[in-house]
């Protein structure tokens, strides 16, 4: 393991060769690799969907497919891009990747699960995928009953797929949870981790504590199926309205699975890019926590309409409001990292700016829905489809992207084209814009979500929408392009070309197999970047002082 | 040319919301701007601020780090204080409108609605029967809701209000039109195949017609031919859900060439389908079942009179 | 492979990522711990089905917990609360390198295993030949043919005493099957209608629905059964490592985890004997 001076050319993606090598690999950064290919895979996919949907969406009648063909591809866009991309795509393709090497660790503690977790995804989504093939599933991502215990659809099949898919979610939280509480470095204390690993640790709380009500949940759905065990079934004395409240209590801190590590990409991005510290680290990392404890009490938000108490809508009407807090204090603190920093606009910082244009948009008119009287009117309303894409893509995709970029040079040990990656960034940024803020103006209106076909009043509407999907698909094939293009002739990445201080930076790019060539890593304050110079002829920052930059290990 | 921000008032819709027909609509209405302008407040707190720094902190490439203080206690206790109040406030008036929306008046005028897949059926005191809401202007108005299959939802964007229709249980919506005219009404909760095709119109009379409306609607043996009232009947009463028209296999037998056939009874009699036996499995229908089906039909006793089963056995007649 | 454990001072089972066996075993516990709540959550979610159906017809419950036998369910707390217990003793003989004694107490646990899952299919064989089971599929009338299989006499004994009363009460409106075709011996005489636990419930009226209660029966007692299968698994896996003496004083984190599980499989039962069979 000491042997430093042979392993500079060795890294950890030439150390072995061969598919096996990959596929059966306990190495956390590779299997983060396998994760990032395997969910961008479903994005591409879930993607295509969305295109199927603004494009049938073009005109107020039939335009490309049946009214069944589009009920199965809002559906399988909905779970697609819900459990095959979203839900894994920070935690488990860049926290797999970056969360042992912000520890200064050799890997996470489980590296076997770790490698189960990837299979059971694999798994998962195969029957996931398969189940549209076999006999398509039109139910909508959320699986109502009683409509999903009546269609002819392979909602069982697709279900099954759902509960592997659950089943990896969990192993990697535990995985983290552990790794995070044991394999800490010596000097790195609880208020010493940088911001992203609070995120990942509130997400792995609530990935450990809400997906087995989803597994248990859908259990309960394939076994009504199956069985006809009459649960949710009102003819047999069951309660259809039981299965929203077991589906939202995972589904909705699942919506916080997705956002709280986005927020702490987010995090590390604007301190980095500011040149500054981050401003109200505490404040931070808290509000990750109480975002992840209220989370679990405002599942009941998705249900005003649904004929629950007027006491229990308004118990959830207030603790909904209650997680707007924590996540207002995130936006004012960063807003405060940028103050007087000296802010460099590079494509992760672009990234990071536009995810603060659009989570903002998207937590204000969450209000609008966290009131009981407008949300009544919104509710089930193509509002609801653009606030959550706001939340979800304009905060979750984009802090992915932003991460993506910001790593890239650390996993592939490559640069990607600046210039184009800022190009993209923008466009991006505008197609998003046109294509889900129409959608708000729809949906006040009165545009009900998952309809096929629509009033002539929308075609407008709805035409500027779909265009704007097209701007974003030119966007992501940039993306697409000029990052495969670096991994064949980008520059060679330096160790630490953003001037970062976490310890991920204070090794090689691409890192050696064991992450630091047997080097003690000690904690640093990961936002104390006073350590570390510009060199010029390398294009990245090198230690003030020579040596490795770790000195630094106050 | 209508504003980013104007307000939407009786019968004009404004940039984002609809016509403001209903009682309530006008309070969501106030509620809904008071959002409105403290998130454009709060946007643009975020974005101006955000897009200074940016320009003005803007820095070549390369800087070393930026030594300022990185935790501020006071501040950060503002901006969480502030943000508290302000949806403290908003919960409260939510929750205040919101109770009044989902309290019906007393002494409102009930309609019964029936959700099925994918139609709405509104039946009126008198039994009468509509595919579309009718509903006297600057009246209290209840729909009393339910379901025959899967879950549905009553919206009626002009009224700002909705509600699920689920099946077992009755659910309720209420409101009160301020003017007449005719309201799109959707069904919000995902259904299937012509879920974007379950639309109704809420048709609001002036107070002094809608009466009268209701007495010449439910005259339809005075204005429809029998065999178009037995059709109609045929898709409202739930017939359609067991008896096809073009021989599909279903709970009960086709109408498909049915009249004047013998059917095959389950004590291994025969009888001849005619007025009289069609009339009989209406009003008693498990006296003679055919077949190979279960006797599952509900008794109509009560429910039709002479003149509407001659339509039916009419309308029988007709499919061929 | 790549999981190259290392030379010196690295014991075969230390993995290389660890400094050492402490900070191995205790995350291992950590982990255990975390998977463990991930359990309790996933039969949460049963529990709460239960309690909302229970507090809004709590009839249902009182009426249709009578039909299961609270001696076979006595019996099998008791079972695996032995095992449980000589599961905590053999950790205890890994922890002190007691070798036979760990393997012998491992084989009891296992034993008390399989007995319990002899006595739950007793219990289930019992329910559906009386066809009290789960929605559609509730038929009490079912029950008719008991007597022709002469091989299951003794579970007819435990079982069947209560069953007649479900065709009396169930005749004048039930709903799921059609009384003609209970001949009338099948009810019994009303002396054998008093279920065997000796109390004297109100076994009047059949209320509506009850076969939402053998639904949650068959779902909490399934998942439970399965986990108890699992557990069985992972029981006879270090059985056959420990006859090879893997666990000493230096390593037993697998006993001690498997240990772990197998008290939380049997922790949900105690949960669940009273919930469905002790209701009054």
């Amino acid at each position: 393991m000491s042997t430093a001076a042979t392993t500079r050319d060795s890294n950890y993606l030439n150390v072995t060769k061969g598919a096996l090598s990959w596929l059966l690999t306990l190495d956390h950064k590779r299997i983060g690799i396998l994760y990032l290919v395997s969910i961008l895979s479903s994005f591409f996919l879930g993607g295509m969907m969305a295109m199927l949907i603004r494009t049938e969406l073009l005109t107020p009648g039939d335009t490309i497919m049946t009214a069944d063909q589009y009920n199965q591809v809002f559906t399988l866009h909905g779970a697609i891009m819900i459990f095959l991309f979203i839900i894994p795509g920070i935690p488990a393709a860049l926290g797999n990747f970056v969360l042992p090497l912000m520890l200064g660790a050799k890997d996470v503690a489980f590296p076997r699960l770790n490698l189960l977790s990837w299979w059971l995804w694999i798994t998962g989504a195969f029957i996931a995928v398969a189940s549209i093939l076999i006999n398509a599933v039109d139910t909508g991502w959320t699986f109502y009953t009683p409509y999903s215990t009546t269609t002819g659809t392979s909602v069982t099949l697709i279900v099954t797929g759902v509960f592997i898919l659950g089943f990896s979610s969990i192993l990697t939280g535990l995985n983290f949870i552990v790794t995070i509480h044991k394999l800490r470095p010596k000097g790195m204390t609880w208020f010493k981790m940088p911001l992203l690993l609070w995120g990942l640790y509130s997400t792995a709380i609530i990935q450990v504590l809400a997906t087995p009500v989803l597994g248990i949940t859908l259990l309960l759905l394939a076994m009504e199926r199956i069985m006809g065990i009459g649960i949710f079934d009102a003819a047999l004395g069951g309660d259809p309205v039981l299965f929203q409240h077991f589906f939202w209590f995972y589904s909705h801190p699942a919506v916080y699975i997705m956002i709280l590590p986005a927020m702490g990409v987010i995090s590390e991005l604007i301190s980095v890019f500011s040149r500054k510290h981050i401003f109200g680290y505490k404040f931070i990392a808290f509000s990750s926590i109480a975002i992840a404890v209220f989370s679990f009490l405002v599942w009941g938000h998705h249900m005003f309409t649904s004929g629950q108490s007027e006491l229990v809508n308004m118990i959830f009407s207030a603790l909904t409001f209650s997680v707007s807090i924590p996540s207002a204090i995130k936006v004012f603190n960063w807003l405060a990292t940028m103050y007087k920093g000296r802010i460099q606009l590079d494509t992760p910082m672009l990234y990071a700016l536009s995810f603060l244009f659009l989570f903002t948009i998207g937590g204000l008119t969450g209000l609008f829905l966290a009131t009981l009287a407008t949300d009544i009117h919104l509710h089930d309303t193509y509002f609801i489809v653009a606030h959550f894409h706001y939340v979800m893509f304009g905060g979750t995709v984009i802090a992915f992207l932003g991460g993506l970029h910001y790593w890239w040079p650390k996993m592939t040990g490559k640069m990607y084209n600046e210039k184009l990656g800022r190009i993209a960034c923008l466009i991006l940024f505008v197609g998003f814009n046109v294509t889900f803020f129409t959608q708000f103006v729809m949906g006040s209106r009165g545009m009900p979500r998952r309809y096929f076909h629509y009033q002539e009043e929308f075609t407008s509407l709805n035409q500027l929408s779909s265009l704007g999907s097209y701007i974003m698909a030119v966007a992501f094939f940039m993306i697409a392009g000029y990052l495969l293009h670096s991994l064949a002739k980008g520059r060679k990445a330096p160790a630490n070309p953003w001037g970062a201080n976490s310890l991920e930076w204070h090794t090689t790019s691409p890192p050696p197999f064991d992450n630091f060539d047997g080097r003690e890593m000690q904690g640093v304050d990961p936002y104390d970047y006073t350590g570390w110079k510009y060199d010029e002829s390398i294009e990245g920052y090198v230690p003030v002082g020579g040596g490795d930059g770790s000195r630094d290990s106050r | 040319m209508i504003g980013f921000l104007s307000t939407a008032g009786a019968g004009e819709p404004s940039f984002w919301l609809p016509s403001q027909s209903s009682t309530i609509a006008q309070r969501v209405d106030s509620i809904w701007e008071f959002i409105l302008w403290l998130s454009v407040f709060f946007f643009a707190l975020v974005v101006v601020l955000g897009a200074r720094f940016a320009l003005k902190y803007r820095a070549a490439r390369g800087q070393g780090t930026q030594a300022t203080t990185d935790h501020n206690t006071i501040l950060e206790v503002v901006w969480t204080v502030i943000p508290t109040i302000l949806v403290v406030i908003l919960f409260w008036v939510g929750f205040r409108t919101y109770i009044d929306m989902s309290t019906p008046p007393e002494n409102a005028y009930e309609i019964q609605v029936t959700g099925q897949k994918w139609q709405w059926l509104f039946t009126y005191p008198n039994g009468y029967v509509d595919e579309n809401l009718h509903a006297p202007v600057d009246t209290d108005v209840v729909l009393v809701m339910t379901s025959e299959d899967v879950i549905h939802s009553m919206f009626i964007p002009a009224f700002r209000t909705k509600q699920d229709v689920v099946p077992g249980r009755y659910s309720k919506l209420w409101f009160n039109a301020t003017e007449t005219g005719e309201f799109d009404i959707y069904c919000a909760e995902y259904c299937g195949t012509s879920h974007s095709d379950m639309l109704a119109k809420a048709v609001i009379h002036p107070q002094d017609e809608f009466e009268p409306w209701l007495a010449e609607a439910s005259n339809l043996h005075g204005r429809f031919p029998p065999v178009e009232i037995g059709e109609m009947y045929y898709k409202r009463f739930g017939c359609k859900q067991c008896h096809s028209l073009d021989s599909a296999p279903g709970i009960g037998p086709t109408f498909q060439g049915l009249f004047g056939t013998m059917e095959r009874l389950t004590d291994g009699s025969s009888v001849l389908v005619d007025e009289n036996y069609i009339r009989e499995s209406i009003l008693n229908p498990q006296a003679k079942v055919t077949e190979g089906y279960a006797p599952v039909m509900p008794t109509f006793q009560g429910r039709f009179n002479d003149q509407d089963i001659t339509a039916i056995i009419e309308f029988i007649k007709s499919v061929e | 492979m790549t999981d190259s454990h290392g030379s010196e001072g690295h014991p075969a089972h230390l993995q290389h990522h660890f400094d050492n066996d402490r900070q191995q075993f205790s995350a291992s516990k950590l982990g255990m711990w975390l998977f463990l709540a991930t359990e309790i959550l996933l039969f949460a979610g049963l529990f709460v089905a239960y309690a909302v159906y229970r507090s809004n017809h709590p009839e249902i419950f009182i009426y249709a917990s009578q039909f299961l036998d609270t001696t076979l369910g006595g019996i099998n707390t008791m079972v695996l609360l032995l095992s449980s217990f000589t599961m905590a003793w053999g950790v205890r003989a890994a922890q002190l390198g007691q070798k036979k004694l760990l393997v012998s107490l491992l084989a009891i646990t296992l034993l008390g295993g399989f007995g319990f899952l002899g006595i739950k299919y007793v219990e289930y064989e019992a329910k559906w030949k009386h066809g009290l089971l789960w929605g559609v599929n509730f038929n009490p009338a079912s029950h008719d043919d008991h007597g022709e299989d002469a091989g299951h006499a003794a579970v007819e004994a435990e079982e069947v005493a209560p069953a007649p009363v479900v065709t009396e009460a169930v005749t004048p409106e039930g709903l799921k099957f059609e009384p003609t075709v209970v001949p009338p011996s099948a009810t019994g005489p009303a002396g054998t209608v008093e279920p065997d636990d000796g109390v004297d419930h109100d076994t009047g009226v059949q209320p509506e629905n009850v076969q939402i209660f053998f639904g949650i029966y068959f779902l909490m007692t399934g998942l439970h059964g399965i986990h108890v299968l699992v557990g069985m698994s992972l029981i006879f896996w270090i059985l056959l490592k420990s006859m090879g003496g893997a666990y000493g004083p230096k390593y037993f984190t697998p006993v001690d985890l498997v240990g772990l599980y197998w008290h939380l499989v049997d922790l949900i039962w105690i949960f669940l004997f009273p919930l469905l069979y002790l209701i009054h």
